[in-house]
């Protein structure tokens, strides 16, 4: 059984947010990359897969849609675990173009099970992996929080309202996962490290694709107004406050 | 490939390199930032977690918290692929040692284990010691301690008590003695110990296992910080050590004590950055979200001022621990042509640079030190309560300036080393010395038109190194051989040497930054403000050595000579730390 787990290029969560003049792109100075927090997930889960023999997990890729510059992303998820990975050369812009990118991937190279986190912690649009599997023909599975394989026979757990949903997919299938999948990210130990200067990452050249959207502008949040105390034998003017000023109520 | 220039331990004092020549934290490449983010990683998952268990003493959550992290195979850094470990070049090392260093008692018992635990028999061991205990201490399948203090013996080693007699057969050694601060001791499997065969004037070295008979642990020592670390007395009651068991030659064993001290002082160096930059963000977090008077106490200018400050002393001093750590690598493979084995070369490029391993403790121990309790201030009453990181900060800062020698030892060791170096030949100190005091009455600040920025500081390092050049001659025939029983003078030396290296090492960092393009007004700066205070320390180290020992004619000439050399150019101080502050600020961490 072969599981591809595709991985995003995102800022750390930590990142303080600022945009280039015209507010329509990112302005990446100075910010550490790191892999999507759900993806990173969804890749130690497939390690744990792996290294429990009785799955039938016999490699575990990854693939990222972006430029030579998300290279240090890809090694990391080599020196976390993964056997090899597949780089379609090009920048992330549009979610239907990348989904298109990984579907050529896929296409080519069979897998059993495909991994998508849930969203990306940057643009967190969610849309990768319901696409990437409408345009495979393959079943999909969403809001994915277990996955185990026993007997050759995949059983995946769903966060449902109120409670969870076990459900069984034949393979192969995308999954869209979300956090619970795995406990913690898997630390890359030295060994790992080590080992990832030699794993393979296979370079694709894009496919023809136009990308469906257009970023016009970003907003940040406004701050947010400075806290006003209203005295608490004064009920009258807290109500006005709400109704008129804060318009709430 | 254009050759690099390296210079030799202490060589500093009288050659400047250029900044191409100097490796800058900037340029570690992406395996060493990966390693580095794997100890974030591990500190972050594992060690933060677990700090309110390991601050009990408890030694198994402590003995386990090592176990986890050799197997992410962090304990083998240094150790060769044959045995173990990873072959990590020093500068890796270092970095490892810097980045663990924000682990608070983690951070101790862990380099106490990779370090002075286990490389001694690296360094020092046969190929059958190599194979028996180092490869196990580099998976961390064993814990290894050092013990080489006793109570009677701490900074005078040598006078230890502890004693190793042959036996008839000749097959063993019985060891008796007592050893205490011996850290990682609680949990320890291996012991480097060392004793004196029967009636020797020097030590040896031997690895005992702790589950021998006659080896009893004592309890868990009460400490003011490093709470978490195992601290204990050892007692040796006729231990039965095989004598396969002595490390290196009999009588080797100070030596192999000074060299791995050596080794100590450099990692330690590099072991208070990680300290001080989590102090350094813990402050400004804090800074940030303190109110006073309706405002973010980061907005005063009281406030900006210690967080520049405690910018500007750990952005110095890292500049001068991956200087000489590159230095070292590249000493090191010098001496590995020279010598096949690689633990032999390994410690002989790592003693070499005594001067600088020395000058790297103290520096960085006082650095750190500075910076913890600054950010115990920026907390109020806060920062005394022991909810606070902060605080743990503070009491674990403080035996940085004790253990791997005391600061007072290592300020001597600064001076008396440079000194026996350059005697020896490495380099001309004495000649250009003498010829400087001659030339004294004409002594002049070297001052150009026009000269730009970066030359205007290497002028400022260089006079700073003349007057300190002075003294060391004024000063050397002042007292000749009782120079060494001077110690006030000694540490004005001292003082005027760390600061001067430091500083240097901060201005060829930013040089080199701009050779790489990148934006470096804000390190302008920091190197403003550090140079402008380096001057006036400068001052006042060689105004309190002058008036020691020099009076009439050679107090003014040298005075005036020191007011000299120590010129430099106003710096708007207040504007320029507040800019610094306002980069911290904005960031709400360092990143500099």
């Amino acid at each position: 059984m072969k599981i591809l787990v595709c991985i995003s290029n995102v800022p750390d969560t930590t990142t303080k947010i600022k945009f280039l003049e015209g507010n329509n792109k990112l302005d990446t100075a100075g910010i550490q990359w790191v892999i999507n927090p759900w993806d990173e997930l969804s890749l130690t889960r497939a390690l744990e897969l792996k290294d429990d023999a009785s799955t039938g997990v016999k490699s575990v890729t990854v693939a990222h849609v972006g430029s030579a510059a998300s290279e240090p992303t890809i090694r990391k998820a080599l020196a976390i675990g993964a056997d090899d990975a597949i780089r379609v050369n090009m920048d992330a812009t549009d979610a239907y173009n990348v989904a298109t990118q990984l579907a050529e991937v896929l296409k080519k190279e069979q897998f059993d099970i495909v991994l998508c986190g849930i969203e990306s912690s940057d643009y967190n649009g969610s849309l990768v992996g319901g696409m990437l599997s409408e345009m495979l023909g393959m079943p999909s599975v969403s809001a994915v929080s277990g996955i185990n394989i026993a007997n050759g026979e995949v059983v995946l757990t769903r966060e449902i309202d109120g409670g969870k949903e076990v459900v069984t997919v034949p393979s192969p299938f995308v999954a869209v996962v979300q956090k619970g999948i795995a406990k913690e990210p898997r630390i890359a130990a030295m060994r790992g490290i080590m080992m990832a200067r030699t794993k393979p990452i296979k370079i694709c050249e894009p496919v023809e694709c136009e990308n469906l959207t257009e970023i016009v502008t970003f907003e940040k949040p406004e701050p947010r107004a400075k806290c006003r105390f209203v005295d608490a034998e004064n009920p009258k003017q807290l109500v006005e406050l709400l109704m008129n000023e804060a318009k709430v109520i | 490939m254009e050759k690099k220039e390296i210079l030799k331990s202490g060589e500093f004092l009288v050659r400047e390199v250029e900044a191409k020549d100097v490796f800058i934290p900037e340029e570690f490449n992406e395996e060493q930032l990966m390693i580095a983010q794997t100890c974030k990683d591990f500190l972050a998952a594992e060690v933060y977690p677990n700090l309110a268990q390991t601050e009990k003493s408890d030694r198994e959550a402590m003995k386990s918290l090592l176990k986890k992290s050799g197997e992410l195979g962090l304990m083998g850094i240094s150790i060769p692929e044959e045995y173990g470990g990873f072959g990590q070049s020093f500068v890796s090392q270092m970095l490892v040692a810097e980045t663990t260093g924000a682990g608070y008692s983690f951070s101790v018992a862990y380099m106490a284990h990779c370090g002075i635990g286990t490389l001694p028999i690296m360094y020092y061991g046969n190929e059958d010691q190599r194979q028996q205990y180092v490869t196990k201490l580099a998976t961390g399948e064993y814990i290894g301690a050092y013990a080489l203090t006793e109570p009677g013996a701490g900074s005078d080693a040598n006078s230890g008590k502890t004693n190793a007699k042959p036996t008839e057969d000749g097959k063993h050694y019985i060891l008796n003695g007592q050893k205490m601060w011996i850290t990682n001791a609680g949990f320890a499997d291996t012991f480097v110990v060392f004793a004196k065969i029967e009636n020797d004037r020097v030590l040896s070295a031997f690895i005992v296992e702790s589950n021998w008979p006659g080896v009893v642990v004592g309890p868990d020592e009460h400490k003011m910080g490093i709470k978490g670390s195992s601290t204990c007395q050892i007692y040796f009651n006729d231990v039965k050590v095989p004598a396969e068991n002595l490390l290196g030659k009999r009588g080797e064993g100070f030596r192999i004590a000074l060299s791995i001290l050596h080794m100590g002082r450099l990692k330690l160096g590099a072991n208070v950055i990680g300290a001080a930059k989590k102090a350094v963000n813990d402050s400004v977090k804090y800074a940030n979200e303190r109110k006073q008077f309706g405002l973010l106490i980061s907005t005063f200018g009281a406030i900006k001022y210690k967080l520049a400050q405690q910018v500007i002393r750990l952005l110095a001093h890292e500049s001068t621990v991956y200087r000489v750590s590159s230095d070292i690598d590249a000493y090191m493979a010098k001496v590995k042509n020279e010598m096949p084995d690689y633990g032999r070369a390994a410690i002989e490029a790592i003693s070499h640079y005594a001067v600088e391993a020395a000058l790297l403790k103290v520096y960085g121990s006082e650095m750190l030190d500075f910076i913890a309790d600054e950010a115990v201030q920026i907390h109020g009453g806060m920062g005394y309560s022991a909810e606070m990181d902060v605080e743990r900060g503070y009491r674990d800062s403080r035996i940085n300036r004790i253990f791997e020698g005391t600061n007072e030892i290592n300020r001597i060791l600064v001076v008396d080393t440079a000194m026996k170096r350059a005697l020896k030949g490495d380099f001309d100190l004495f000649p250009l010395a003498e010829k400087l005091y001659e030339e004294i009455d004409a002594v002049s600040d070297g001052a150009v038109a026009g000269e730009d920025y970066f030359a205007q500081k290497k002028r400022y390092t260089r006079n700073f190194k003349k007057i300190m050049l002075l003294l060391m001659h004024s000063a050397s025939k002042h007292y000749a051989k009782n120079l060494v029983n001077e110690q006030e003078v000694l540490n004005n030396i001292a003082e005027m040497m760390m600061e001067v290296y430091s500083s240097e090492s901060l201005a060829l960092r930013i040089e080199k930054m701009q050779m790489m393009g990148r934006d470096i007004n804000i390190y302008k700066d920091v190197l403003d403000v550090n140079m402008y205070d380096t001057a006036e320390l400068v001052r006042k180290m060689a105004y309190d050595a002058i008036y020691s020992f020099a009076e009439g004619d050679q107090a003014l000439k040298l005075v005036k000579a020191a007011d000299t050399l120590t010129t430099v150019e106003g710096v708007n101080v207040k504007d320029a730390r507040r800019r610094i502050a306002d980069k911290l600020i904005e960031d709400n961490e360092y990143k500099f």
